[in-house]
């Protein structure tokens, strides 16, 4: 079997003895390097993937606190930030200069070192060999060169906070003339340099992830798993992965040529500009390109960044309503249309850029469309818990707080897609409010419902449920409180990426309020660090997992040894005789049937 | 040192936190794990019911705060029809909002296991899932119809004799530019431009420029009830000009010129009077990031009536009169200077 033969270093033993023998689980000793470092065992790697995304997740978290310091209390000085920033903020007081660098990688580290490398890096790699009964990626080699791409690009990136000019500082978007002239500011000079060199190198860690995970899903399912018996997990992180191949390359692209315009002269998206004194000999270019460049990746981002976390909840909602996801066809199909309309509505990002108005309105169009599969999926949800048998773990707890922010965040979407009303909203603290809700929080929420319900598969062990629940609770109702707010002060018109509101008539009414919200956002911060010790320390401590399969769960990954070796079945993989969802009884009392349990006389299958 | 302090005080209630939840779960294991987390799953059931009522509670109360701190009503034609638009948007997905999160946390109350319910077998219907696909979709098409209608006339041309003003963005601040009596605008071209005297690279061939009026702090002046367009432009980075008491918006970006046109509806000095704020100034703002100094990119809007417009016209000298005051000897009074108090000193 080709997926055998793929990791033939250590599961040989298996091959040999394994079949026959099945107490004989011989696993080569590995040298700490190649078995934790330059691993190409998927479950090595995607702890690889979440512990560097969690490294990040702390970073930026921090940068934000630093700068909702900085917003909630303008007036005053904090030792904390001198202790940090150093120069950068001198006598406690933040640099606008620092701000804008803060903001920026904040943005950048958490929507793509987070978020995508995090989240799908993670998931994609633990799940997909485990829930399709595959012994591993189908090039394990590509899968650690990925994770090694993943890291070069965050050392680059990290580096980039030491330089003297500081880190890039244009937004996370990086919107040229500002990113591509020096003269422009300080933030544009070496710092973005290391930014564009490290989302050119977390591209190609995306790419070569990507297409491992795409070719794994297609061609190792084991006997029996049909593309119509695959967990909705494994439906969206196949097309997290399409929309990744597809879409990165571009922000490459645009990556490339701004890297072209920096440092060969060329005027891609330069034109008639006078900057620093001097007319800059530039013309004919356009910025508006780079902006069509980089939304055609940053929009399908957004779905990058929200399919696992909707493929986990519907795996977590099932499994812990004890019912089968409703509308599992239904589910799959909007997962269908949302990734096709995710490549259409880039140009929503764009309404004011002066776009021919008729262009806009068809991109008002297909935009608006997009609500309806976002919609199906949340109905589907509701009926998925409707007359269940609801189980609240942790891991649950987080998968419904999911549902919540995400129907909070996708219903805003209605209000900015709709280009007429965009034209007072766009780039205000409503679009702030608005992406944090439904992919930044909601996202997160997957991915920790995702990690306290798979951690006892990846370590044998439980984490601390009561410090699980105390995680959520503060989680989920802090987020609320930072962000609900900043929705009127969105209408109120306050634009998003101001250093200091003090002096504006019409927005200083406000500092109460983002006092408060900044008081929020630390608390929530904490909060986040007792997560991260609670994982760390449940690694070595946590209670220890004695059923294979504790959440009473119908997929295949709960069919391996409580600790899988490299290889991830002792014997045979399993086969499959039906769907992911019988939550069902079982005839015994039980009530479920897993994957690999034949049909009965009898049965219909789903 | 004391930072150092703060960091192990907080690792340090870590870990007590960490032992009191491991000796909680050493008490599920003494009652029987099974006993205990039955007991625990009807707390966090009946904590989903508190966290819901919660939830409204707090957005009621969230809305009575921020209701008093909302700017005042749409001073522009578009505003109006805008302030409409963003209502029937708002009842459409609150009604969505308040019908999901309640069935959310309702459910979560009543469905959660007792251990004495079979489980239900649902696992599709078609009726159903065709009620959910249709119903947003014509939800949809009706908000996408009512902000076509409404993106149009925003976007749409110019009513004919509308007013033309300039606004052009650099780091950090605003440059606006009037047609004066001829009421056209002269072509500019940017390698004409320099700080001392051609703030736009006007091209002073074209005989339309000479009585073109500048105002470097990019103040406009407006009229009430007669339409403007405003001619965006950038000398540098994007900027955007945000007129949020208009609800307007547009990017300003160099080598393209965008424009949007609006009509105010009340004067500067009746909103004094609507708000009670004397202090009460229309503001124009950058919205797009510019740089260092995006955050204190502002202007001011006036909007008068049209004798004070005129007024204040004829008080102003042309850019090129001012620039070559040698050529125009006879040319007085002097132009009052321009109200530098009210620009934001930078932060630096």
């Amino acid at each position: 079997m080709s997926n055998e033969a793929a990791i033939h270093t250590d599961v040989h033993t298996h091959d040999s003895h394994g079949h026959h023998d099945d107490h004989a689980h011989h696993e080569h000793k590995q040298h700490f390097i190649t078995k934790y470092i330059f691993s190409q065992d998927h479950k090595i790697i995607s702890r690889q993937f979440l512990i560097t995304g969690i490294f990040w997740a702390i970073v930026g978290g921090l940068m934000s606190v630093f700068f909702r310091l900085q917003l909630g209390f303008p007036e005053q000085t904090f030792k904390v930030l001198t202790m940090f920033l150093g120069d950068w903020a001198h006598g406690g007081k933040m640099d606008p200069e620092m701000y804008y660098g803060l903001i920026t990688i904040h943005g950048t580290v958490l929507v793509f070192f987070v978020l995508t490398g995090g989240l799908s890096g993670t998931f994609a790699n633990f799940l997909i060999p485990l829930q399709i009964g595959a012994r591993d990626m189908a090039s394990p080699f590509l899968n650690m060169l990925s994770y090694w791409f993943f890291a070069i690009a965050g050392v680059i990136m990290f580096s980039s906070l030491f330089i003297t000019t500081g880190p890039a500082s244009g937004g996370w978007t990086t919107y040229p003339p500002l990113s591509a002239l020096k003269e422009a500011s300080m933030g544009s000079g070496l710092g973005m340099d290391l930014w564009l060199v490290s989302m050119a190198l977390f591209v190609v860690s995306s790419l070569l992830g990507g297409l491992n995970y795409i070719v794994t899903i297609l061609n190792m399912r084991t006997k029996g798993m049909s593309m119509t018996r695959l967990p909705l997990t494994i439906w969206a992180l196949l097309f997290t992965a399409i929309l990744g191949v597809l879409s990165f390359p571009v922000l490459l692209s645009a990556a490339v040529l701004l890297l072209f315009d920096r440092h060969a002269g060329t005027s891609f998206y330069l034109s008639e500009i006078y900057v620093a004194g001097k007319a800059l000999p530039n013309v004919g270019g356009s910025p508006i390109l780079y902006q069509h460049l980089f939304w055609f990746l940053g929009h399908p981002e957004v779905y990058i960044i929200m399919l696992p976390a909707m493929g986990m909840a519907s795996e977590i909602l099932a499994t812990n309503s004890r019912k089968p996801i409703f509308g599992y066809f239904a589910m799959i199909l909007s997962l269908i249309g949302i990734t096709l309309l995710a490549f259409l509505v880039w140009a929503h990002h764009m309404f004011v850029t002066g776009m021919s108005p008729f262009l806009g309105g068809v991109f008002v169009l297909l935009t608006l469309l997009i609500a309806i599969p976002s919609a199906v999926k949340v109905f589907n949800w509701l009926t998925t818990i409707w007359k269940g048998n609801i189980r609240f773990t942790v891991g649950m707890c987080f998968a419904l707080g999911f549902v919540s922010l995400f129907i909070s965040g996708g219903l805003t979407g209605l209000f900015l897609g709709n280009s007429a009303l965009d034209i007072h909203l766009h780039d205000t603290y409503f679009v702030v409010a608005h992406f944090h809700i439904v992919m930044g929080i909601s996202a997160f929420f997957g991915m920790f419902a995702g990690i306290y319900h798979w951690f006892p598969k990846m370590y044998g062990r439980f984490m601390n449920n009561t410090m699980g629940y105390i995680h959520f609770f503060i989680t989920f109702v802090g987020s609320y409180v930072i962000f609900w707010p900043m929705h009127y002060e969105g209408v109120a018109g306050m634009p998003r990426r101001y250093y200091d509101f003090s002096n504006w008539e019409s927005f200083k009414q406000f500092g109460e309020l983002n006092q408060m919200i900044s008081i929020a956002a630390i608390i929530v911060f904490i909060a986040q660090l007792f997560f991260v010790f609670n994982y760390f320390v449940s690694i070595w401590k946590g209670k220890k997992v004695t059923d294979p399969n504790p959440w009473q769960s119908n997929t295949l990954e709960w069919t391996t040894p409580i600790k899988p070796g490299h290889g991830n079945w002792d014997g045979e993989i399993p086969e499959v005789h039906r769907w992911a969802y019988d939550y069902k009884d079982d005839g015994n009392g039980g009530d479920f049937i897993p994957q690999h349990i034949p049909l009965k006389e009898g049965e219909e299958s789903h | 040192m004391s930072g150092l302090m703060l960091v192990f005080l907080v690792v340090l209630i870590f870990v007590v936190l960490y032992q009191v939840a491991r000796s909680s779960e050493m008490v599920a294991q003494i009652q029987g794990e099974q006993q205990f987390d039955k007991k625990r799953n009807k707390i966090l059931g009946f904590s989903m019911l508190i966290l819901m009522i919660a939830f409204f509670v707090g957005i009621v109360w969230c809305h009575e705060y921020m209701l008093p701190l909302m700017g005042p009503e749409a001073a522009s034609n578009h505003g109006v029809q805008y302030d409409f638009m963003f209502k029937v948007t708002l009842w459409v997905t609150g009604i969505v909002f308040v019908l999901t999160q309640v069935l959310l946390f309702w459910f979560c109350f009543k469905y959660q296991r007792n251990g004495d319910k079979a489980p239900v077998f649902f696992a599709h219907s078609n009726k159903l899932e065709l009620i959910w696909t249709t119903v947003p979709a014509i939800a949809m098409a009706v908000l996408v119809a009512i902000g076509l209608k409404a993106w149009f006339t925003m976007t749409g041309e110019a009513p004919k004799g509308a007013m033309q003003i300039e606004i052009v963005g650099k780091q950090f601040n605003w440059i606006s530019r009037y047609p004066g009596p001829d009421g056209e605008l002269g072509k500019k071209y940017f390698l004409n431009i320099n700080d001392k005297d051609n703030l736009l690279g006007q091209d002073w061939k074209d005989k339309r420029n000479m009585d073109d009026i500048i105002i470097p702090n990019g103040e406009l002046r407006l009229v009430k009830d007669v339409p403007v367009e405003l001619i965006i432009g950038s000398r540098d980075v994007i900027h955007d000009v945000g007129l949020s008491h208009f609800r307007m918006k547009m990017d300003a970006v160099p080598g393209i010129t965008t424009r949007i046109w609006f009509t105010p509806t009340i004067t500067t000095a009746e909103m004094k009077i609507k708000t009670g704020n004397e202090n009460f100034v229309y503001e124009l703002s950058c919205d797009q990031m510019c740089g260092k100094g995006h955050y204190s990119m502002r202007a001011i809007v006036v909007v008068e009536t049209q004798a004070e417009h005129d007024k204040w016209l004829k008080e102003q000298k042309s850019y090129y009169v001012q620039n070559h005051p040698e050529e125009f000897p006879a040319e007085a009074p002097i132009v009052a200077p321009v109200d530098s108090s009210k620009k934001i000193t930078m932060n630096k």
